[in-house]
């Protein structure tokens, strides 16, 4: 980034000390330092909560992240799959860690991590894209075309910023009936040759007697460059000499994907430049491991202890950071006896984590029976809009109820300060 | 009243200058006829053959892993080659009406590739919906259609172990509405949807006698051995049945936010099942005319309209530039044969997300260098594109721009443009 923006990232972050902030005050002008210190100041977004929600697309094998390594039918129904009882990293007497995942280990010790057990919905459904559909939407009885964090944005008149993707493509669980979170590229904003944001900006005034749907769309503009804008005062670096420390943004992964260590990155950039977004969501893809599973799936869980553990670590360090909540769910779990191919076919029930300095770690609800299994799939012990409801509640302090529909108000203990 | 302009751009993908100089000339009754029965053969769309595929390549199970990958390569390539050849396809139909309805169709019975995987079995519904005679003749078809029996696990449901998908949504999205039956008549209609299996090689559904549940039915307050024709036909007999199908077009074609009033309903209901005179009746309504600027875009509309508008062919360009416009597309959250759910593509101000700005821009940029584009003004950018004009807001900042190529990438990115 150039010298400017990153003087104002470093000043809006609190990572600079008074010195780099006496230096910035003649770089930026005092007019544009004092707005920046008046946004701060009042800004009562610094304290309000943060909700990072981290998709694992494909369908991640549960069994095998949080493993029931004292349960001898774990080991009967996958033999080539399973992992021996000495290696697993234990949580419990009767559950414990994939051996990749000791940063995970860590944040359990801490009583950081809360492991939600058997998380799962009514009418389990083997399509990913159905059951993402489902999991997104918050919706597993009747298909709707918001998702759970959109109609919150819906509900509370939200900003543009107030729900941020990094990824190309809004994913559904953002999108509102009348608004929807911003999708920020991650290379910041490109326009075509020619077009200036200027233009840009003039064609997202709204005139008085257009119809409202045509105003809507110049108004999509304005958010556009009002978002592009926030970002890029946390913005990426751009390889100066001195971005080489943990702000360094990581390269992307293969395929064109943003890699999760460098959409993190970006969360905690924006969160500590204290951004006024509340939910952000990051994903993490190829867990659909049908044939050959284990080699893939541990090199994907590593990923992401890897990514998470050091984000939710950094958060730790600031009272804005201290604020952020992580949640890691798939679309459905991996059936529980292996396939042919040394993989496992789609399932259903899986857990889901929970982190971050508010979490009371541990573990919630119930481990579903490998000796009750409904054709050979786990039962869900709970419905995921029981943990919506709790992040509805005590994350976004929200009415769970207006957003949530079917959830039963029995709100899970993991955050104790509410 | 009678905007003929209006007319076009619902009822088609949006018309070419030309055509919206003829449609002036000739009345807006002789362009409701025109559009609705066009005469003779349409000589556009043989420009545009449907691909020939061949068989399904899952059709003789490949058996290892290696079979599989190179299966599943060929059926990305033929998902890529049918999405690029349907886009082609709607751009240069002559029979503008009856290619949109056919969208307005695959959108209703929204069924997706993601979850099907098959090419031959979306191309096949896509032609079963385009050779149905009404809406009965259709719903009879599609609940057979292998596609849509399979999306909605109708293979699974047997009646050892019901699966009431397809009943669900048979029920609730393609043919009476939400509400209009119980969870017990559900389950019932599951029972009679029982016994068909999907054969991928024939692109068909095959009934199995033996997994038919054939006992006695109690649906909607009939009792009877309902089967998969019988229980389609009871619900086309439903007086939801017409009413639902006429919102469901209002929707579309007329406004996604205000709901259909009640007089056009009726008169929409008079001509149930024959879709196109349904649509006559709306476009002949005063409630139609009266909502101009109140839908939005979809992004297939956007982007078949401005290429019939500025004479590109995404079937003729090299196929790295066509994969440019259909990756923006899919950005822009709208792929033909891929709807997000069985409920379909979304409607109304979703589309305007800060997201979608940034790709439509670009896609905008990319049209733009693809057309033959002299001399532009910001008046003849209107009339190309088809526009009443500009407001103050966008002509003060076309009337800047020298570059014709810009000029046509801020007019399909204008506001003015998105909605109709």
């Amino acid at each position: 980034m150039d010298a400017l923006t990153r003087r104002r990232f470093l000043i809006a972050s609190g990572v600079a000390g008074g010195g780099a902030l006496a230096a910035g005050a003649g770089v930026l002008g005092l007019a544009e330092l004092l707005k920046l210190a008046t946004r701060d100041d009042s800004g009562d977004h610094r304290k309000r909560n943060k909700l990072v929600l981290v998709t694992l697309y494909g369908g991640n094998d549960g069994l095998n992240t949080v493993i029931p390594y004292a349960d001898s039918a774990y080991y009967s129904a996958r033999p080539e799959l399973a992992y021996a009882p000495e290696s697993v990293l234990r949580l419990d007497d009767a559950l414990g860690l994939n051996p990749r995942l000791p940063g995970f280990k860590r944040l359990w010790d801490a009583k950081r991590l809360a492991v939600v057990l058997g998380v799962g919905y009514p009418r389990p459904d083997r399509s990913h894209f159905r059951s993402m559909d489902i999991w997104q939407t918050g919706s597993p009885l009747t298909p709707v075309h918001t998702g759970w964090i959109g109609r919150w944005l819906d509900g509370t008149k939200a900003p543009p910023e107030s729900a941020v993707s990094f990824e190309p493509v809004l994913p559904p669980l953002l999108a509102g009936e009348s608004r929807s979170g911003a999708c920020v590229s991650i290379g910041g904003l490109t326009l075509p040759d020619g077009i200036s944001t200027e233009m840009v900006a003039a064609l997202g005034r709204p005139e008085q007697d257009e119809p409202l749907a045509q105003a809507r769309a110049a108004t999509s503009y304005a958010d556009m460059l009002q978002v592009e804008r926030l970002v890029r005062q946390a913005g990426p670096a751009e390889g100066t000499a001195d971005d080489a420390d943990h702000l360094e943004l990581p390269a992307t992964g293969t395929g064109g994907a943003v890699s999760l260590a460098a959409q993190l990155s970006l969360v905690a950039r924006c969160v500590e430049a204290g951004v006024p977004t509340q939910v952000y969501s990051v994903s993490l893809g190829g867990f659909d491991t049908h044939a050959q599973e284990r080699v893939g799936h541990e090199s994907l869980l590593k990923q992401l202890d890897q990514a998470l553990t050091g984000f939710v670590d950094r958060m730790t360090t600031t009272e804005t950071g201290r604020r952020v909540t992580v949640v890691v769910y798939s679309e459905f779990g991996r059936r529980v006896r292996a396939n042919a191919s040394d993989g496992t076919d789609h399932g259903t029930a899986g857990p889901v984590l929970v982190m971050g300095s508010r979490v009371a770690g541990g573990m919630y609800g119930e481990q579903p029976s490998l000796g009750d299994l409904d054709d050979g799939d786990l039962k869900a012990t709970m419905d995921f809009r029981q943990l919506y409801g709790t992040l509805v509640e005590s994350v976004l302090r929200a009415d769970p109820a207006r957003y949530i529909d079917g959830y039963q108000g029995v709100r899970l203990p993991i955050f104790p300060d509410d | 009243m009678n905007d003929v302009a209006l007319l076009l751009r619902r009822a088609g993908f949006g018309p070419t200058a030309a055509e919206l100089a003829a449609a002036k000339q000739a009345g807006y009754a002789t362009t409701l006829s025109a559009l609705l029965s066009p005469p003779g053969p349409d000589i556009g769309s043989t420009t545009a053959p449907v691909p020939r595929l061949g068989l399904d390549s899952y059709a003789n199970q490949p058996k290892n892993d290696k079979q599989k990958i190179a299966a599943n390569q060929k059926r990305d390539a033929q998902t890529w080659q049918i999405t690029r050849w349907w886009l082609d396809r709607m751009a240069v139909a002559g029979h503008q009406a009856l290619e949109k309805l056919l969208f307005f169709w695959h959108g209703h019975w929204a069924t997706s590739i993601d979850k099907v995987r098959s090419p031959q079995l979306m191309l096949r519904q896509l032609q079963t919906l385009r050779d149905s005679r009404d809406f009965a003749d259709m719903a009879r078809r599609m609940a057979v259609d292998p596609a849509l029996v399979y999306w909605l696990d109708g293979q699974a449901n047997t009646k050892e172990s019901p699966n009431e998908n397809l009943a669900r949504e048979l029920m609730e999205l393609f043919m009476l509405g939400i509400g209009q039956y119980s969870e017990k008549d559900v389950k019932e209609a599951g029972r009679a949807l029982t016994g068909w299996r999907v054969s991928v090689g024939s692109e068909r559904c095959v009934f199995e006698p033996k997994n038919h549940d054939a006992g006695q039915k109690t649906i909607l307050g009939v009792t009877d051995t309902f089967d998969t024709r019988g229980l389609v036909d009871l619900l086309l007999r439903r007086e939801s049945c017409p009413q639902f199908i006429a919102a469901r077009l209002w929707y579309r074609y007329a406004s996604s936010t205000e709901p259909i009033p009640k007089a056009t309903s009726e008169r929409m209901v008079a001509a149930f099942p024959a879709p196109a005179a349904m649509l006559r009746a709306l476009f002949e309504d005063e409630a139609f005319a009266a909502g101009a600027g109140a839908l939005v875009k979809q992004p297939v509309e956007w982007l078949v309209g401005a290429m019939r508008q500025l004479g590109i062919r995404v079937g003729g360009l090299p196929d790295e530039t066509a994969t440019v416009i259909l990756d923006g597309l899919k950005s822009l959250g709208q792929l033909p044969f891929a709807p997000p759910s069985v409920g379909g593509w979304a409607a109304g101000t979703v589309w305007l997300t800060s997201a979608a700005a940034q790709v439509r821009l670009g896609l905008a940029g990319t049209l733009a260098t693809l057309a033959n584009t002299d001399k532009l003004t910001p008046e003849s950018v209107a009339y190309l594109l088809c526009l009443d004009g500009w407001s103050n807001r966008t002509y003060a900042v076309l009337r800047d721009v020298r570059d014709p190529r810009h000029l046509l990438t801020l007019g399909l990115a204008s506001p003015e443009y998105l909605v109709t």
